[in-house]
């Protein structure tokens, strides 16, 4: 593997998740659910539109994650399969999908931890399944895009950077 | 690790700004982030102590503009420079699509440059991703001080090349940054060596900034195609 494996998702990966994010929603009363990779990048988002910098939010929870790992590492743990942080109105709730996607739930007191970590349970296994079929479809290679090797593509590079 | 999104046709790239502590990794980002449009830029996010070193990473997501019908965002981040910080700079690195390695041209920080060039290739191997395949650019940072040293003896130091063993990729190739050097060249003994693209810079003020970042960005998209 020369550099780090990519994936991609197409138009109807994105509609299954987001039809099973979907439901989970329903079935929890959480106030959003967010999908990010591992490496800080946002995926997917249902629910409220959150009134902060998703991607800020992508690229801090990716490391909160990672930071965690490695405390479990430390005490001896493979890992934190999930991790919650409590607030005095809101919270979070973050479960690992295949090691690879983090599916964060931002709630209220609308609803209960109990509630949100049983049936984020269930739908992280839907959702790593989901998921397993896209990356071992994908593999490890840099997807290529059709059109991108063109040179046509090259002179919009180019002209992006005021070449 | 390149993530493209068909249903929003959005290509997201990361992007790590690596190197010895106090080297000008989070003045690269800053300058970008006090050039570029707001309308193109995200929030900047700092973890950094309370003598703003950076503690865990610096964060920056600007986007590019449309390639292909493709919305391009690159994710910028940097890493704690010092040695100590070794656990939360691997992290950061996780997923990389391309690096810069912005190098303290200073004559004192050449070991440090060292031991940082280093630390970057074992923390990379350590993923299982070789340096020698991504897009990778060395910036030779604070050109403008007095005891700065030459150009000759960082490239020597930092960026001596590595070996191409693809019979592809054996052709020379001009470096277009310095007039008479080759990024690609055969050695008098026969072996073929690659270099990383190099930028000379002042971050501070913001000399030499952008066209590194062109540099690596066109590389990382070039990767794509």
């Amino acid at each position: 593997m020369p550099g780090a494996s990519s994936w991609s998702f197409r138009e109807e990966d994105f509609k299954r998740i987001t039809a099973l994010l979907g439901g989970l929603l329903r079935e929890t009363n959480v106030r959003s659910l967010l999908l990010v990779d591992r490496a800080g990048q946002i995926v997917a988002n249902v629910g409220e539109a959150p009134q902060f910098d998703t991607q800020a939010f992508a690229s801090l929870t990716a490391a909160d994650f990672s930071a965690n790992d490695q405390l479990a590492k430390m005490i001896g743990e493979h890992e934190f399969s999930s991790l919650f942080h409590q607030g005095e109105k809101e919270s979070m709730y973050l479960a690992d999908v295949a090691r690879r996607v983090i599916l964060v739930a931002l709630f209220d007191s609308r609803t209960t931890l109990g509630l949100v970590r049983l049936k984020v349970k269930s739908a992280v296994e839907e959702l790593t399944q989901l998921f397993e079929e896209m990356f071992n479809r994908a593999g490890t290679e840099t997807p290529k895009i059709e059109g991108f090797g063109s040179k046509e593509a090259e002179d919009e590079i180019d002209k992006l950077f005021g070449d | 690790m390149s993530m493209i999104n068909y249903a929003s046709r959005e290509i997201n790239c990361k992007l790590v700004y690596y190197g010895p502590g106090l080297g000008g990794k989070t003045t690269n980002l800053e300058h970008v982030y006090g050039k570029v449009s707001p309308n193109t830029r995200g929030k900047m996010i700092s973890l950094a102590t309370e003598t703003e070193r950076t503690l865990f990473f610096d964060f920056l997501p600007v986007d590019l503009g449309t390639i292909r019908g493709f919305k391009t965002r690159f994710h910028l981040y940097t890493v704690p420079g010092q040695v100590y910080y070794n656990a939360s700079r691997k992290l950061i690195l996780k997923g990389v699509d391309g690096i810069v390695f912005v190098a303290d041209s200073q004559l004192e920080r050449m070991e440090a440059n060292i031991e940082s060039m280093q630390n970057l290739y074992d923390n990379m191997a350590e993923y299982g991703y070789d340096l020698t395949k991504i897009p990778f650019v060395v910036q030779y940072n604070k050109r403008d001080l007095p005891n700065a040293s030459p150009i000759k003896d960082l490239q020597d130091a930092l960026n001596p090349g590595w070996q191409v063993a693809d019979a592809a990729r054996q052709q020379v190739l001009p470096d277009a940054n310095w007039p008479g050097e080759f990024l690609v060249k055969q050695l008098p003994t026969g072996e073929w060596v690659e270099r990383a693209p190099t930028h000379e810079a002042v971050a501070v003020q913001g000399d030499g900034v952008f066209e590194t970042l062109k540099t690596v960005s066109k590389l990382v998209l070039k990767t794509l195609g």
